[in-house]
């Protein structure tokens, strides 16, 4: 990897930091190994030379003994029961490699980051490092693109990233698999780089499946309890699914454009027609990874499970990054999509629908993580409504904004979830400490965890001046605008026209913001408002989390309240416009204003009206939220009775899960057994015809043994008349 | 490296020498265990040192041939020739191209790991089974350097006896059952190919004057007409299909893999599962182009391969046995061969090579850790496990890591072969591609739900909470399958150079030659 080829000479960056892009990746790789080798050489116990002659050995085995013994259940990574919480012995070198990487790779983006913003760059800087899959006219290079949206990437991954691996220092601490948690994040941040930094689609695929490996790893992370398996399997066996679209979709690329590298994409594809059938399989097919990767109909029902994992990795993987990764391959090929007006509606309306199906889960979950969860899962499909209309900026922002007040609504109920632990801890109890029907009150006992989900509540529920609020505000005024003019108003979806899509997506937008008010005011009032639910004797230990913990928070609430401040519309001049815009305008300028089409902006009347009714719609959740529940009713989760009628087909999540198991898993497991397996395998191939023509043969060899009695006599009078007959035979044809 | 290669006349001598090494090491083994008599399974540690100590002297002469074939050559590579049988125009000639040499690197280098799995577990008749082993490389290697169709045969059945007596003799409870089964489907498989054997060498004789078996003459000169080559290519595909297996001549596999021993096993998986498909490649392809090229023939191969893909998945997935499961996951991949072998274009030929490869090692290395364990539990049913990472974290870890590549993850060599075949095929088949395309969802299925079910879920069985793990010999021989699954997965360029040249000049050959013979191609482009 080293003596990497320079770049095509006179690029700007060339000569800058820039050009030790594949550090970028590589020092994750290597806090992967490092950790990685701590993890396996602290619980490795090599085995006697003969195997099979080991069980003399086994007094010799000190089962038990505390390192090894990953089984901690109840989602949560302390130790429980009856020995007292141990430090593993490599903490401390682990504590440094692992958030170590992570800060050193930030820093090098950042000094990146100022590189481009010193140079005027319109071209993508590309650095080649080998040839990877060199067949034919197939030329695929191990080769990494740094350009305005991988950067902008790499900054959210990284910086994200490490106030989460630092968070993780203080949640993790007690369990006996530290050292493996902190390779497997390494080893995240190393595909998640990849992902974004690699400058072909093949190289994508590489970083999308290898962070679907990792997000495995960590689901199943506590992996002695059968649930948690369950979940990490069930996540990679559905983003194969999605991934199975993204492969076919690079071999219709590739049989139709003939490249796959994005440098030469835009040029290439001019060779197919603009809307035409070639085009828009491409993207659909893409879209079907995204829905995959990033939890959307009907591929989402990974996202809520995933929550068995450690919740940092929840933050992390499952809200901050790697769940976004369909985004920005949306974002990637803006040029495919813009191309394609029937995919781009396709990937606004599931987004839409998705919002919409997935916030209305969100309003009956009792799991503090399932809330988040469900409510990942629709902010999703807000930034694919984004991406889907063609208001590429606008999904990006949302994927940014969201990751800062996402990962701090994650942290904020994982130092809430810590909390509750080390209470029941304390007094020995094992109830549920996710369940927002055991909390309440928590504001009096983590006041500085409260201020900050509450603001991360306000981003996400769309009130000026936070983060949610730009964000959101852009992608439904964009939707709007696309319904009234652009080539998206005048396509077609199944025979639907595209204004009447368009403008269905913008009310199922706003109907996603009122329920998203009030799911997340739900949430903060049974957590942190009424009175504690938790127990008298648990209260008592009810504390903050320490600073390593609360600090990560500090800074993301500072990024929530003011991330807005980022893309300014040009209607609320309260600082610089559009920065982001700008930023990203050489990547997906040209696919956006093709998307636009004469139609970049409505009246500024209008567009108040729009902002107006956004914000009033997200004030009356809010208000409803606030007037209609009542936790001061709520009673501990043991002692609730099952909800009924709608609530309780909310709360099973509509029955999809149980849906796709008796539609599809069940009768795959049941034909491939008795129709595959026991009906063609064994019975067709092997019973009829291998051992059926065994058993013929066997037959026709007692019939030869039949003739053959052994009696002389017998054999003599058969001879005689044979040779008659062949006499008789040859005789008579003369 | 190569003036070194040079200055020892490397290129003359290596193919004699890498068929008779093991063959005189086998009659050394043989004469030792009855020098021995009756207590000669004593002498198993030396012995076992010394057969090893052969194997790796195999494996390490055989490596300079990555640096001295030259693979861009048309010629072949390290060519010997001496007349065997001249009466019958009969002549010992080998010679190599990239295709198979990569095959033979594969064959010398996992033979001493196969030894080292099993290593301990080989406990009788130790003299019988290792000069077995031996003779069965040889007849393993002369296959893949055979020039003269009767020498090919004669290898080609030289692999089965020792392996049938492998699975009879050292095998498990059903292990006659399942190696006749074994034999006799080879066998009759292989019946036609010999009759198509000579039927080609008469052929020579009417023009040459004299029958001649030489591979050059037969694919140069000889004049068949399309409904000639058509029974032919029946002939020599209804051998090499039993062998690859294709659906629905794979069920000795699953019997055979799931009774052999481990060396057994990882040796059919690795090696000889190679066998059928290199023999469409250098017999059925070239030598009856029309034949191969005729929509129909083809139209029936693609279908049973990608049935195969997709049936292989789906009763692997449901096996109770981790071996059986394997066995019924090697039917998809070599459904993922056959496909790129007959969708013939670059990529989709290449990747079918390198599909070759990559399970050879994947697979290879899946029998030695399943061996690894049945050796500790004696017990192949993944029910009889169960949260094992807990106390065999070593073994977790790799089974882990080579599951992932069987699975074809992306960075692994799994990935590579299967893209280029899946990127390949979609140009010429698009339809065959996306059906074999949906086995990326069912190979995660199966092989993490078996994973799930062996190393995570809670440990319950108390006969499992005494397993010891790995010992250095066991990590020791599976290190280089794990660095060849990653190498293989980051940087397979080299690999895929080697095998490149013989790849084009196969895929022209074929489509012109079943160009003129009129069979009707569809005008597909060389890219």
């Amino acid at each position: 990897m080293m003596n990497a080829q320079l770049p095509e000479t006179g690029h700007p960056l060339a000569d800058t930091v820039a050009r030790f892009v594949w550090l970028l990746p590589l020092l994750p790789l290597l806090g992967f190994v490092i950790n990685g080798a701590l993890a396996l050489g602290a619980v490795a116990k090599i085995g006697p030379d003969d195997p099979s002659a080991g069980h003399d050995h086994h007094d010799a085995h000190d089962h038990g003994s505390g390192h090894d013994d990953h089984g901690h259940g109840h989602g949560h990574g302390h130790g429980h029961g009856d020995h007292h919480p141990v430090r593993h012995e490599y903490a401390g070198i682990v504590s440094l490699v692992g958030p170590g990487v992570l800060l050193a790779t930030f820093g090098l983006a950042v000094a990146m980051f100022l590189a481009m913003r010193g140079v005027n760059m319109e071209e993508p800087f590309v650095l080649q490092l080998f040839r990877w899959m060199p067949v034919g006219d197939l030329k695929i290079n191990a080769a990494f693109q740094l350009d305005q949206l991988s950067m902008v990437m790499v900054l959210i991954i990284t910086g994200i990233g490490s106030l989460i691996h630092i968070f993780s220092v203080g949640y993790m601490q007690d369990d006996p698999g530290y050292p493996r948690y902190f390779a497997y994040l390494n080893l995240f941040v190393f595909f998640m780089l990849l992902l974004v930094l690699g400058a072909n689609y093949p190289l994508m695929f590489v970083g999308w499946e290898g962070v679907g490996l990792c997000s495995y790893l960590l689901i199943g992370f506590w992996f002695s309890e059968e649930a948690n398996a369950n979940a990490g399997k069930k996540a990679f066996i559905v983003n194969r699914i999605g991934d199975f679209g993204f492969l076919v979709a690079m071999f219709m690329l590739f049989a139709n454009v003939g490249t796959l590298d994005y440098a030469n994409m835009a040029e290439a594809a001019q060779k197919l027609p603009m809307g035409g059938a070639v085009i828009t399989a491409i993207c659909l097919f893409f879209f079907l990874g995204c829905t995959g990767k990033s939890a959307q109909i009907p591929l989402y029902v990974w996202l809520p499970d995933a929550m068995a994992g450690p919740t940092p990795v929840s933050a992390l993987i499952h809200a901050a990054t790697m769940v976004t990764a369909g985004v920005y391959l949306i974002a990637r090929s803006s040029i495919l999509f813009s191309m394609a007006p029937v995919a781009s509606l396709t990937v606004a309306l599931v987004g839409g629908l998705t919002a919409l199906f997935a916030a209305t889960i969100g309003l009956k979950q009792w799991d503090i993580k399932k809330v988040l969860a469900y409510s990942t899962v629709s902010q999703l499909g807000y930034m694919f409504v984004g991406v889907g209309v063609g208001a590429y900026t606008a999904g990006v922002f949302h994927l940014m904004t969201h990751a800062f007040f996402k990962a701090l609504l994650f942290l904020g109920s994982g130092s809430v979830i810590f909390a509750m632990h080390r209470a029941y801890h304390a007094t020995h109890n094992h109830d549920d400490a996710q369940d927002m029907r055991n909390m309440g009150g928590l504001k009096k006992f983590m006041p500085v965890t409260w201020g900050l989900m509450w603001i991360a509540t306000l981003a996400i529920a769309g009130i000026p001046p936070f983060a949610g609020f730009f964000s959101k505000d852009e992608i439904l005024g964009t939707v709007f605008a696309r319904a009234n003019a652009g080539p998206l108003s005048t396509a077609t979806l199944l025979g639907v026209p595209g204004h009447v899509v368009l403008l269905t997506v913008y009310v199922i937008g706003l109907a996603s913001a009122l329920l998203t008010a009030i799911y997340m005011t739900r949430m903060m009032m049974y957590t942190f408002h009424g009175p504690n639910r938790t127990g008298e004797a648990e209260r008592s230990h009810l504390a903050e989390a320490p600073w390593i913990m609360t600090g990560p928070l500090v800074v993301l609430g500072l990024l929530s309240a003011f991330g807005g401040w980022l893309n300014l519309p040009e209607l609320l001049p309260i600082g610089p416009i559009g920065t982001l815009e700008h930023w990203l305008e050489p990547v997906v300028g040209v696919a956006t204003a093709r998307m636009a089409g004469s139609g970049e902006h409505v009246a500024v009347d209008t567009e108040w009206v729009l902002i107006g009714v956004a914000v009033a719609i997200a004030v009356i959740g809010m208000s409803v939220a606030f007037a209609r529940l009542k936790p001061a009713a709520l009673v501990q989760k043991s002692a609730s009775p099952a909800s009924e009628g709608f609530a309780k087909v909310l709360e099973h999540k509509y029955y999809v899960d149980e849906f796709y198991d008796d539609a599809i898993v069940q009768p795959v497991k049941g034909i491939s057994t008795t129709v595959l397996w026991k009906g063609v395998d064994a019975g067709i191939i092997d019973g009829l015809f291998v051992n059926g023509s065994a058993a013929f043969t066997r037959a026709l060899g007692w019939m030869g043994a039949q003739l053959q009695t052994g009696q002389v006599g017998t054999y003599a009078w058969v001879l005689v008349i044979g040779v008659l007959a062949l006499l008789g035979a040859f005789t008579s044809g003369r | 490296m190569n003036s070194f290669l040079d200055s020892i006349g490397y290129n003359n001598w290596i193919l004699p020498v890498l068929l008779l090494l093991p063959l005189a090491g086998a009659l050394v083994v043989a004469a030792l265990g009855m020098a021995a008599g009756k207590g000669a399974d004593r002498k198993t540690p030396e012995l076992r040192r010394l057969v090893l100590g052969i194997f790796t002297l195999e494996a390490v002469l055989s490596l300079g041939m990555w640096w001295s074939v030259n693979v861009g050559s048309a010629d072949w590579q390290a060519g010997f020739a001496v007349p065997w049988i001249p009466a019958w125009g009969i002549r010992f000639a080998v010679g190599v191209d990239g295709i198979s040499m990569t095959l033979i690197l594969l064959t010398t280098l996992i033979m001493p790991l196969a030894v080292l799995g099993g290593w301990t577990s080989i406990r009788e008749k130790v003299h019988s089974y290792y000069a077995l082993l031996m003779v069965l490389t040889t007849g393993m290697l002369g296959v893949f350097m055979a020039l003269d169709l009767m020498l090919f045969f004669v290898m080609w059945e030289l692999m089965l006896v020792p392996m049938y007596l492998i699975i009879g003799v050292w095998g498990g409870q059903r292990r006659l059952y399942a190696s006749l089964k074994f034999f006799l489907y080879t066998m009759t498989g292989s019946m036609l190919m010999l009759v198509g054997i000579i039927y080609l060498g008469t052929q020579a004789a009417d023009i040459a004057g004299h029958p001649s078996f030489a591979y050059d003459q037969i694919l140069h000169n000889a004049q068949l007409s399309p409904a000639a080559q058509l029974w032919l290519f029946g002939a020599f595909a209804l051998a090499f299909a039993v062998k690859v297996p294709m659906f629905p001549f794979h069920t000795w596999l699953p019997d055979a893999h799931v009774e052999a021993p481990t060396a057994g096993s990882v040796i059919l998986a690795a090696i000889m599962l190679k066998m059928g498909t290199f023999g469409f490649l250098r017999y059925a392809l070239p030598l009856f182009p029309s034949a191969a090229m005729n929509p129909t023939v083809r139209a029936l191969i693609l279908t049973l391969a990608v049935v195969g893909i997709v049936y292989g998945a789906l009763v692997a997935l449901v096996q109770p046995d981790f071996k059986k499961l394997v066995a019924y996951s090697s039917v998809s991949h070599l459904g993922f061969v056959m496909l790129g072998i007959f969708a013939l274009t670059p990529q989709s030929v290449q990747g079918a090579l390198m599909v070759n490869l990559s399970h050879g090692v994947s697979t290879g290395a899946l029998f030695l850790m399943i061996g690894m364990v049945y050796e500790r539990r004696h017990t192949r049913l993944i029910a009889d496990y169960g949260g094992i990472a807990k106390v065999m974290p070593v073994f977790a870890t790799l089974l882990t890591v080579v599951c992932l590549s069987s699975i074809g993850v992306p960075g692994t060599n799994g990935f590579i072969g299967e893209f280029l075949v899946l990127i390949g095929a979609f140009r010429s088949q698009p339809v065959y591609a996306v059906i074999a395309a949906t086995a990326v969802i069912f190979a995660a299925a199966y092989l993490l739900w078996a994973l799930q079910r062996i190393i995570y879920n809670p440990l319950t069985k108390p006969e499992n909470e005494r397993l010891q793990d790995l010992n250095w010999r066991e990590i020791g021989l599976l290190i280089p399958l794990i660095a060849a699954i990653i190498w293989m997965g980051v940087y397979p360029a080299p690999v895929l150079e080697k095998t490149s040249a013989a790849a084009n000049r196969l895929i022209t050959h074929v489509h012109q030659a079943g160009n003129m013979a009129g069979a009707g191609m569809m005008g597909e482009e060389i890219k």
